[in-house]
């Protein structure tokens, strides 16, 4: 079952690409009918990169890699250049297995969990909301737990996302034990029979240890009523997060066991580039990525898609 | 303990004698550490290169004293122009004395405008002024709840109207807030992309109508390379007053701010470090900078010893140190502090320029308990005067204190080393924190 139909990514790359102009232009000029790879081309493609947010280490190791490869060939066109480095790029996302179109199995697990974490203002609630929105259209049944219960109308918000996506939900009263929530949200699903449960929880930052304690609770608490929940643990990271998101990924899995990203607020100009070293340090796929603040912005991540925005100049 | 230190630092020492100027070639290494460190705290990629070759340029040439090395040297020079990039035209809130002030609070989704806003508010009321908060975010689900919730845990009143028209509720909080005896408006915004220029032109438009004091673009300290983009549409925009550098109270090293200050060249007005609405705080440009640089803080190092100093003993430490007259009373003194502040490493790893030398120092915490033995068993005169300590006196001094004379030998030796450092230390570093400190204030 194909869960996103008409994947479009003309607004991701829109977006990926408007800054981008410039620089892979005097890329096409400088690169064109040179045999070696010279200075200024590997530092445009360093600018390129660093740029993404990809990190410095990561862009020389890449640049590295790229040299190393197109020693061995005779073809240094522009063609090649871009071909081989974003060949790279695509080899590292689909080494964690990105490419995977994600759908709750509920044929295995059911009700099917997902827990959904993040720092402050990264994108979860909304997300939960795009989410429960397009499981519902594939013809799941889905219920969400508003577990964040510190923010001020944290409740309310995905309240009002989950009528736009005609979904149930558990909400306690502000200030309640998330975990509570948390649990009272699986009992409902497993004596209701849904398929799907999201579990919204409050944005933390991760170098936070009473609340990443927290986290941890609330998954102890899940699995009391269900062996091998949360199913799927989300880490949501804001787009426009420079190095700190491999922190972010790095101190989540410590209390989370987390088993893919969403990577939101990539209708900007932000490319998300930091996404590469999480994906090779701890394997984690990226599921979706978000475009945008409606319930339709929401689409599966598609590695090459990602990477051409990187360097597309449309 | 003090071996290992005082062995690296005659070894930096040496290397460094005949040194005597900043050329291009003696700092390409710590050119380029430096690139990476500013690099993987997100300072934008050209922003980073820019800085460091005007830097560079500037400090071409410049003699190096001999105790340290050139690229000590010029990342203390890095330092201090990031300090000063970063604090540069520092100001206050425009504040109205009379009539009703209007703050316009714009920025990227989920930065932490409404949060900040409640913030401002607090902080406003608290030193006296009237505070209303606008809800202008027409388009994020419950966006006007979470602030009218926000308002009701601080006392501040809320303006909102049930109508989807973000101008018109800006526009008419002006008139609640003159009718109500309000005098200051706060107007929070939806968080918007820099590129929807749907959203950019609503709150252009809002500027237009209010007439703001003050702009203030809230940035989520996290950002990445990108915030040079943002942050220049919106000032292109709106043309902002301030930035409001929020989330602080995570790990990320905040570069985008240099990025966003070399950008748009306006000053960062508040750092917002956690959720609760008492968390916000006044930018001190010399903290952002050693967190962008990820070197020890000076600062916290000098608060942290202000907690356990009292004002008087620090004067005198600092004019001894600048007298070279440290004694082995003061040291003892300085022996007690260090114990209740904390580990001596961590100490150590807080003092730029003195952390790279001394990083991989093996402190040896326990080695302390002998030293305070043997300079408790120094008379007074002793103490002051180390001079005085002759062969007798030291196996004197061995004996009480149940060490042996080869231990004493090296204590006092080593002390003298010490003193030496320290007072040139004393002539640069330290003395600077000291006194800056004086300027600081928790607040
Ligand atoms: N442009 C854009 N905005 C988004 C996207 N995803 C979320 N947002 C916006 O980002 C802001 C924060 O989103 P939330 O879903 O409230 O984030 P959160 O992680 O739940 O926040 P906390 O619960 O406060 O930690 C809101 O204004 C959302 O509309 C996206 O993909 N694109
Ligand atoms: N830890 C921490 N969290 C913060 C800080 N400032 C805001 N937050 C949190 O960040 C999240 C987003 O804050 P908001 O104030 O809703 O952000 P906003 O910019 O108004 O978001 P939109 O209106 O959706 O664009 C919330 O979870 C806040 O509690 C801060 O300084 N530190
Ligand atoms: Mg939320
Ligand atoms: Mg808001």
């Amino acid at each position: 079952m194909k869960l996103f139909k008409n994947l479009n990514f003309d607004k991701l790359r829109d977006g990926l690409s408007k800054t981008r102009e410039k620089i892979v232009n005097k890329l096409t000029e400088t690169i064109s009918g040179k045999a070696k790879l010279p200075a200024e081309i590997l530092e445009e493609l360093e600018e390129i990169l660093v740029t993404s947010d990809i990190g410095f280490d990561t862009a020389i190791q890449i640049i590295d890699e790229v040299k190393i490869k197109l020693k061995s060939e005779s073809d240094r066109s522009e063609e090649n250049i871009l071909r081989t480095i974003k060949a790279s790029l695509v080899a590292v996302l689909e080494k964690s297995n990105s490419y995977n179109e994600f759908l709750p199995d509920i044929e295995k697990y059911k009700p099917f969990i997902i827990l959904i974490v993040g720092v402050n203002g990264a994108g979860k609630t909304t997300t939960i909301g795009k989410l429960a929105y397009n499981f519902k259209k594939s013809g799941l049944s889905v219920i969400v737990g508003a577990a964040d219960t510190f923010r001020a109308a944290a409740n309310e918000q995905l309240e009002i996302w989950a009528k736009r996506a005609g979904v149930e939900i558990v909400q306690k009263k502000n200030g309640t034990d998330p975990s509570s929530v948390a649990f009272e949200t699986v009992a409902k699903a497993i004596k209701e029979n849904i398929d799907v449960v999201m579990i919204d929880t409050a944005g933390r930052l991760h170098n936070k240890s009473n609340l990443m304690e927290e986290l941890n609770k609330i998954t102890r608490v899940i699995q009391k009523q269900s062996n091998n929940a949360p199913q799927e643990t989300f880490l949501v990271l804001d787009g426009n997060t420079g190095q700190n998101a491999v922190l972010q990924a790095e101190e989540f899995s410590k209390v989370a066991n987390l088993t893919g990203l969403v990577i939101t607020k990539l209708d900007g100009t932000a490319k998300g580039g930091v996404v590469f070293q999480i994906c090779s340090k701890q394997c984690l796929p990226v599921r979706y990525i978000g475009v945008g603040e409606d319930i339709e912005d929401l689409q599966s991540f598609e590695a090459n898609a990602f990477v051409d925005a990187i360097f597309s100049t449309k | 303990m003090l071996e290992d230190l005082s062995q690296k630092l005659e070894a930096t020492l040496k290397k460094i004698r005949g040194q005597g100027k900043i050329t291009e070639k003696n700092v390409t290494e710590t050119l380029r550490e430096i690139r990476r460190v500013l690099l993987d705290a997100d300072v934008n990629y050209k922003v980073a290169k820019e800085f460091i070759e005007k830097v560079t340029e500037k400090a071409l040439g410049q003699e190096v004293i001999s105790s340290i090395t050139p690229g000590q040297l010029i990342t203390r020079i890095i330092f201090d122009e990031l300090t000063e990039l970063l604090g540069g035209s520092h100001s206050e809130l425009k504040i109205n004395a009379s009539g009703v002030t209007v703050i316009l609070i714009v920025g990227l989704q989920g930065s932490g405008k409404t949060t900040f806003s409640a913030k401002l508010a607090k902080r406003l009321s608290n030193s006296n002024r009237k505070p209303l908060l606008v809800a202008a975010d027409i388009y994020r689900p419950a966006a006007i709840d979470q602030l009218k919730m926000l308002g009701k845990s601080i006392n501040i009143p809320v303006f909102s109207l049930d109508e989807k028209n973000a101008r018109k509720i800006a526009e008419n909080s002006l008139n609640f807030a003159r009718e109500n005896g309000l005098d200051t408006v706060i107007i929070d915004t939806a968080g918007r992309l820099h590129v929807d220029e749907e959203l950019m032109g609503e709150v252009a438009d809002i500027k237009q109508l209010t007439n703001p004091q003050e702009v203030l673009f809230v940035v989520d300290s996290m950002t990445g390379q990108d915030a040079v983009n943002s942050a220049k549409s919106f000032n292109d925009k709106v043309d902002f007053d301030g930035i409001v550098l929020t989330k602080m109270d995570g790990d990320s090293r905040g570069g985008c701010a240099l990025s966003i200050r070399s950008v748009v060249g306006k000053p960062i007005k508040f750092i917002s470090n956690g959720e609760k609405l008492d968390a916000v705080e006044s930018f001190h440009p010399d903290r952002l900078a050693s967190r962008i640089l990820g070197k020890g803080d000076v600062i916290s190092l000098v608060e942290k010893a202000q907690a356990h100093f009292d004002d008087i003993e620090a004067d005198k430490l600092e004019e001894k140190l600048r007298k070279n007259k440290f004694d082995f009373e003061d040291f003892l003194k300085q022996i007690k502090l260090i114990k209740k502040m904390g580990s001596l490493s961590s100490l150590i790893g807080m003092i730029p320029g003195i952390s790279s030398a001394m990083k991989n120092a093996n402190v040896d915490e326990k080695a302390f308990v002998r030293i305070e033995a043997i300079i408790n068993s120094m008379t007074k005169e002793e103490r002051r005067s180390p001079k005085v300590l002759n062969g007798n006196r030291r196996k004197r001094i061995a004996r009480g204190s149940g060490t042996s004379i080869q231990e004493v030998n090296k204590l006092i030796k080593q002390f003298a080393e010490m003193q030496k450092m320290m007072s040139k230390f004393a002539q640069k570093g330290f003395q600077n924190a000291m006194m800056n400190n004086k300027n600081f204030k928790f607040n």
